[in-house]
């Protein structure tokens, strides 16, 4: 069994880096030029740079950077509005959010989010935002138009995840510190369950249907999935990769597919998505991207999947229907999340 | 506390309830009734399992965690910009029941520190017997090798589980270790191998270890020579600092500071680093800036390794330096740290067997579903064979952080970490 050493997922990553661009060139590459002439213009992917202060913008026909804004201090979570017209990013050292038009790409408004915000997200009408305030302890939830806080819930400790159920009446916040997933009814802003899962939970999502919510455990190494309704745990996933140590697999970020059949989980250290099928629960395969990817974003058609590597600087396209990883693109100094306008 | 003699027992605790902040008055009154009713007996093993669905139980199990220290004299940083703590350990303990009791709150469990921090004249043993008779069985251990043991061979300790936050001493997890004492912070050989792998992967494999005169330092010194003998470096020659222990403040000090530097450094064979050994740290902040040779100086000052440090803020680490600060309105030390995994461990080990047993907990600690968030980036857990926290060790100056060990290239069958410190064929650690 190949013993990996932290050197060499770079040197591997080159060489498939190398690789998938030779067979792109002979064989791939006119066939995705011909397929991308249909498209009237290309999707922007923005990236939050954690230590850079900016969001790097990537056009995802070109895949070459087109901008890099200036936001504000410690860039992290990073949504787009369900109009697709503001892209909105939590600014983690200046207790506020940056509010970026999606076509001019201008800082256009600023929002105080109280302290700290690292992760956020919106519910489906686009009215409410919900703000993890990782060093308070409290999930703030604002009025998107007013920039008014409406409410603050306590919760445990560091707040990070953020999952809005499809209909928008439950969000699902987890606190890594504390260890838990915590249910919130969005119109009584109560706390109708607390769900022990695995050390450090970083995210929270719902799948399509939300029927089940998907919870990443960073330091524990699992992904439970939560029945939305009955709060029981149906299953945790465990990772195993041959020459890959368990200590290094944290998973952060999910995303479903299009169609919902399955999902990348990003691995962290482990520097690979693992796609897993949502409804058997078993790991099909696991995708070696750059290093350390937390978060990751599916552009508008849904064939492709970028996630961002916080340790290379620099983001992986990842084809998903092939599997393969087709080509990283260096963006800022630890790139953190990102989401694509279409 | 350490600085003012006291003959009365109450007095920390008195201390203690005065210097509370609004936020603390409940755990405060949960110590006064403590101090009131002793302990009272452990209820809950009986409480269902409250793993996956927590639901608010009746009666909520009560975690009782014993902090059991004494005023130990402590040499006063050599450095006038460094505070002299005198509560270093039991702070990190505080936000680590706070933290807990987060979760317990959902889970129906009441995290509860009592503290027993005895005075130099009191008699440890009678005090200790006390507390474990009246029902103490969680302990956090911040005492000196001799206490530890003490506390440890007890019959009255055989089944109780000791955390060990205040020591590195390699005995302690060889020849000297015991079966119901957990150790939190790194060991001396854990921190010499951490930084022996940094100075090799720089390739400073020229070393001369300068030593002071008392026993940690002797014990220290015998780590790096080990560190130096598995990574390939190489002790140049061997130093001994001689002088006693300075006086902090000095009218004209620095004159001579600037000639003794010199001359315990000249004349060496070529070296690369100079490796001070001076756990009493009496000398080696004198030695930056005054080798006789342009040489960076490492060890335990200069570039050290520590399990924590203010200069550290990755995974989340941030987190935890910026509730310690508001809370205690200082920066949180490696023994506040220690205090505060300590009671973390427990938390985990409680919060998923909901169990208060000692046995039940220390069965958890060493299972292999046991896994703590130490904001090091990895699960971290304890060596079976000396019942040593596993752990990344931070490499770091007094500023900055320069580096986390292990490092790149230095492997291990099972856990990288294991290629710090004592692995398990070279343990000399028997436990009964």
């Amino acid at each position: 069994m190949p013993i990996e050493i932290a050197g060499s997922p770079r040197a591997m990553h080159a060489t498939r880096k190398f690789l998938s661009f030779v067979l792109a060139f002979l064989c791939l590459g006119p066939l995705l030029a011909t397929a991308s002439m249909g498209q009237a213009e290309a999707a922007m992917i923005f990236v939050t740079n954690e230590k850079d202060d900016t969001v790097s913008v990537v056009d995802s026909q070109s895949l070459k950077l087109v901008n890099t804004i200036q936001v504000g201090h410690r860039p992290r979570g990073i949504i787009i509005t369900p109009d697709k017209k503001d892209i909105i990013v939590c600014l983690g050292d200046d207790a506020q959010l940056a509010v970026i038009d999606a076509q001019s790409m201008k800082v256009k408004r600023l929002l105080d989010s109280g302290p700290d915000p690292e992760l956020l997200n919106i519910s489906p009408d686009g009215k409410t935002l919900y703000i993890a305030n990782e060093d308070d302890s409290l999930v703030t939830v604002m009025d998107y138009k007013t920039g008014q806080v409406t409410q603050e819930i306590p919760i445990g400790v560091e707040p990070e995840g953020m999952g809005v159920s499809p209909d928008g009446s439950i969000v699902v916040a987890t606190s890594e510190s504390t260890s838990m997933a915590h249910f919130i009814d969005t119109k009584t802003y109560k706390v109708i369950a607390n769900i022990l899962v695995d050390s450090r939970p970083r995210y929270a999502d719902f799948t399509h249907d939300g029927a089940y919510v998907w919870v990443t455990s960073e330091v524990g190494g699992t992904v439970s999935v939560i029945d939305a309704k009955t709060h029981k745990i149906v299953k945790v996933i465990d990772f195993e990769i041959p020459g890959v140590r368990p200590e290094l697999i944290g998973p952060v970020g999910i995303n479903f597919t299009t169609d919902g059949k399955r999902a990348f989980i990003c691995l962290g250290k482990a520097n690979r998505l693992a796609v897993v099928d949502t409804s058997t629960y078993k790991v099909i395969d696991y995708v070696l991207v750059g290093q350390r990817p937390w978060h990751a974003a599916l552009s508008p058609d849904g064939t492709k999947l970028y996630s961002a590597n916080g340790l290379t600087n620099d983001i992986t396209v990842v084809d998903v229907a092939s599997l393969r990883a087709e080509k990283s693109v260096p963006v800022g100094r630890l790139p953190w999340g990102l989401v694509v306008r279409p | 506390m350490r600085a003012e003699p006291n003959t009365d027992k109450q007095r920390p605790v008195v201390r203690f309830f005065r210097s509370l902040p609004i936020r603390r008055r409940e755990l405060a009154s949960g110590l006064l009734a403590l101090l009131l009713g002793g302990f009272v007996p452990l209820i809950g093993s009986a409480l269902p399992s409250a793993a996956q669905q927590p639901m608010p139980a009746a009666q909520p199990l009560q975690v009782n965690i014993l902090y059991l220290s004494r005023q130990y004299d402590e040499p006063a940083p050599l450095s006038l910009t460094e505070k002299v703590v005198t509560d270093k350990g039991v702070q990190g303990a505080r936000i680590g029941i706070e933290d807990t009791n987060r979760t317990g709150r959902f889970l129906s469990q009441n995290y509860r520190l009592s503290e027993a921090i005895l005075g130099l004249d009191e008699d440890f043993k009678a005090k200790a017997k006390a507390a474990l008779a009246s029902g103490a069985n969680l302990i956090i251990a911040d005492l000196e090798k001799p206490d530890l043991l003490a506390l440890a061979d007890m019959p009255e300790a055989k089944s109780a589980v000791i955390l060990d936050i205040r020591t590195s001493d390699d005995s302690l997890r060889q020849e000297d270790c015991r079966s119901n004492v957990f150790h939190i912070l790194p060991s001396w050989a854990m921190r010499a191998d951490a930084l022996g792998q940094y100075l090799v992967w720089k390739k400073w494999n020229r070393w001369l270890l300068i030593t002071g005169k008392n026993p940690p330092d002797l014990g220290y010194a015998a780590a790096v020579k080990r560190a130096a003998a598995r990574f390939g470096a190489k002790i140049v020659d061997e130093r001994s600092y001689a002088y006693a222990a300075g006086s902090r403040r000095t009218d004209t000090g620095h004159q001579q500071v600037q000639q003794q530097m010199p001359l315990l450094t000249q004349s060496a064979p070529p070296y690369d680093v100079a490796f001070v050994s001076d756990e009493s740290e009496t000398f080696g902040d004198y030695l930056p800036y005054r080798t006789w040779d342009p040489r960076p100086v490492v060890g335990t000052q200069g570039l050290f390794a520590v399990a924590w440090h203010r200069a550290f803020e990755e995974y989340g680490g941030t987190q935890l330096q910026h509730r310690f600060e508001r809370e205690v309105g200082r920066i949180m030390t490696e023994r506040d740290y220690a205090g505060w995994m300590a009671v973390r461990s427990i938390g985990e080990a409680v919060t998923h067997i909901n169990s208060v047993k000692p046995a039940d907990v220390r069965a958890y600690l060493l299972s292999d579903k046991f896994g703590v968030d130490g904001y090091k980036g990895e699960s971290m857990n304890f060596r079976t064979w000396d019942l040593q926290l596993r752990q990344p060790v931070l490499i770091v100056d007094p500023t900055e952080l320069v580096s986390i060990s292990p490092q790149e290239g230095f492997l291990h069958p099972k856990y990288l970490t294991d290629t710090l410190g004592f692995d398990q064929p070279e343990s000399k650690c028997r436990l009964k």
